[in-house]
């Protein structure tokens, strides 16, 4: 069983039938991901890609027996979308779309208390490149073909830092059982400790490759979290290390506003809590080989 | 997005919030009557500029009739203030703010920021007033109180007043003060913002609760349901390649060093930041032309990066992922049969069709350096600065 999505995983997509919405259902249904249909409020009982459209989340989810969600809907539109979806029994979202208000996530996450945890849906984003296990599905926006099979698990805020990682993997000959692309925003959906949690309870992942960069707790409290509960190796790298103080680089959070945020804190936080540190961006692949082959 | 000391202070103030008397001003022939307008015999001139550490900096001046008021705005307007946070460059006057002149009693610190942490919004405040937020955490850190909004209900009264006791402020003010924090914390809420500082709150002499220097910034994203907030952006206070970038929607901040870069994606671009200082460079800018880098995105950034006087070296870094290094060689193609390099170019192409994309730059009339990884990019970049 891999980490959150599994090869049958039945996937929606909301923002079905939009440009961006129908590009990446093509490019998630070509990899092999189990797309069942799609949202798009007010076109429903038409077909698309020759799946059925919904107006609603729920009515998709009765019909179609769909437990994973991805997000094409504009910024404006998707907190309530988020909500929809958790509200509709999706267990597993993904919010790719990038500006999603601040005030917005937090809302979300409030609305997401009322659901017992062990009904609460699972949001990864915003702002990210999604979820990936090679081989079995794809719930993101990722390049498939560069992620080998195989029992290393990747974590990482950037997409295309994720994707870098991937490949310097695959040029190892070193394969993937997830790669989960959390989001560059401030607040997000699952956090690093959120992943790496289940990737220990994951009997097909080794080692987890955690890629982070500047600005709030979420690496060391990770890093933390592994200290005490983690027997799995967790590689780190950080990314930023060049980044000015309070200037946001272009992911709306990364920016160093407090003790413990820049590059070189996170690094010696995470030394500490055992992490080995991949000590520049060239070499994260060469750092999970010296890992595993020390098992 | 920042604003300045005046806006954030008419916003607070719409919120239950006082503040000294004052006005705006953009010339000094106004300013003398904006002093009688104001009244009283002792007025504060302020700079706008978007920065905090303005006094030790001379950007506020104490006059004592409406002839040193417009005096000393004669004497800051136009003026390019260099304080600790605006860099050596430091940042134009083009508005004054004239206040009456305030007898204070007490300063006290209050802010409101978003805690990561616990997502939610926190609450800050001190009786030590008057110092930034960072100096406080460090020399009196047991003077600092907090109190975290639970954002689905919104600041409660009890809140307030536990921080405005927790300040030590008397019985008879606390009514006021506690108004004072609740008007922060709805100014917050409903404007989007990301963080609002009073600093310093006072105590008059008069007994008043006063908002004496105020700074307010919003979120970039939520801006398209703030139509009146986004109006209050001044661009003179943006480093004028931002704001061109921003315009374009491309992600850029203007750096020291002198090798420019063009990367998709804002941890892609961080990490070839970092092999550039670790292969003994410094970047001249961050710039993310987005996962996508589409051919319009790379020209676009071409032309801001080529603007750049200081740059020595041009490194392109992109990861093709969803779209293909195929692509993005002949988007880069194009971009320079428009746009003139004069300095060293380095090109690494990685992801999907890589050696499509390298073929199509060889067999181009381009003058570039390939390189294959994030090292090798890097490494190569530096060496042309020689």
């Amino acid at each position: 069983m891999a980490v959150i999505i599994q090869k049958d995983t039945k996937i929606l997509i909301q923002g079905f039938t939009g440009k961006m919405g129908t590009f990446h259902a093509e490019e998630m249904i070509s990899y092999g991901s189990n797309v069942v249909g799609g949202v798009t409020p007010g076109k429903g009982g038409q077909k698309h890609l020759n799946r059925p459209v919904f107006n609603t989340v729920k009515d998709a989810v009765r019909e179609t027996g769909a437990t994973a969600s991805i997000l094409f809907v504009p910024p404006a539109f998707a907190a309530d979308s988020a909500m929809e979806a958790a509200d509709a029994g999706i267990k597993t979202c993904v919010a790719i779309v990038d500006g999603i208000p601040s005030h917005d996530m937090i809302r979300i996450k409030r609305y997401m208390r009322r659901y017992s945890r062990k009904e609460k849906m699972t949001l990864v984003g915003p702002n990210c490149a999604g979820i990936i296990s090679p081989g079995k599905s794809m719930l993101g926006i990722m390049p498939g073909h560069i992620y080998k099979e195989g029992r290393v698990g990747i974590i990482s805020r950037s997409g295309t830092l994720g994707y870098e990682a991937a490949q310097q993997l695959k040029n190892l000959n070193i394969g993937i059982s997830t790669s989960v692309g959390i989001g560059g925003d401030p607040i997000n959906g699952s956090s690093f400790r959120d992943i790496i949690e289940k990737f220990e309870t994951d009997d097909e992942t080794d080692a987890v490759l955690m890629i982070g960069e500047i600005g709030g707790p979420q690496e060391v409290a990770a890093g933390e979290f592994a200290k005490e509960n983690m027997k799995k190796p967790i590689i780190g790298y950080i990314a930023g290390l060049t980044a000015p103080k309070g200037r946001v680089m272009g992911h709306a959070g990364a920016i160093v506003s407090a003790y413990g945020e820049s590059a070189v804190e996170k690094v010696e936080l995470l030394k500490e809590c055992g992490v080995t540190i991949s000590k520049n961006p060239s070499v994260m692949g060469e750092t999970v080989k010296k890992v595993l082959n020390s098992k | 997005m920042d604003i300045h000391e005046y806006q954030a202070k008419e916003i607070l103030s719409n919120f239950g919030v006082t503040i000294p008397r004052g006005g705006i001003v953009y010339s000094p022939e106004t300013a003398e009557n904006k002093a009688r307008e104001i009244g009283g015999s002792k007025w504060v001139v302020k700079a706008q500029i978007h920065s905090g550490a303005r006094g030790k900096a001379g950007g506020i001046i104490i006059c004592n009739s409406p002839l040193e008021v417009a005096q000393a705005t004669d004497k800051l307007l136009g003026k390019k203030l260099v304080t600790n946070q605006t860099g050596p460059e430091g940042k134009i006057v083009n508005r004054i703010y004239i206040e009456e002149a305030t007898d204070i009693e007490k300063e006290l610190y209050l802010g409101l920021v978003f805690d990561r942490s616990s997502e939610s919004i926190m609450v800050v405040a001190s009786t030590e007033g008057g110092m930034s937020v960072e100096e406080i955490a460090k020399d009196k850190p047991e003077s600092i109180i907090r109190s975290k909004i639970e954002v689905a209900v919104g600041i409660q009264n009890f809140q307030a007043r536990e921080l405005a006791f927790g300040l030590g402020i008397e019985p008879e003010l606390i009514r006021r003060a506690s108004e004072t924090i609740i008007g922060c914390a709805k100014a917050f809420s409903e404007l989007d913002a990301t963080m609002v500082e009073v600093n310093p709150l006072v105590i008059s002499k008069q007994k008043q609760i006063l908002a004496l220097d105020c700074k307010m910034s919003f979120d970039n994203n939520a801006m398209f349901r703030r139509d009146k907030v986004s109006e209050l952006r001044d661009k003179t206070q943006e480093d004028e390649k931002e704001v061109y970038a921003s315009d374009r929607g491309l992600n850029y901040v203007s750096l020291d060093g002198n090798i420019g870069n063009i990367i998709n994606g804002a941890g892609l671009a961080m990490a070839s930041m970092d092999m550039i200082k670790l292969a003994g460079g410094e970047p001249a800018n961050f710039l993310d032309v987005g996962g996508g880098a589409t051919p319009e995105k790379i020209v676009k950034a071409f032309r801001l990066i080529t603007m750049d006087k200081k740059v020595k070296v041009i490194l392109v870094n992109i990861f093709a992922g969803i779209n293909r290094c195929d692509w993005v060689a002949e988007g880069i193609v194009q971009a320079l049969e428009k746009i003139e390099i004069k300095v060293p170019l380095v090109i690494r192409l990685a992801g999907t069709n890589v050696e499509k994309g390298n073929k199509i730059l060889q067999d181009s009339k381009l003058n570039y350096i390939e390189a294959n990884t994030l090292e090798d990019a890097a490494n190569k970049a530096v060496a042309a600065l020689k």
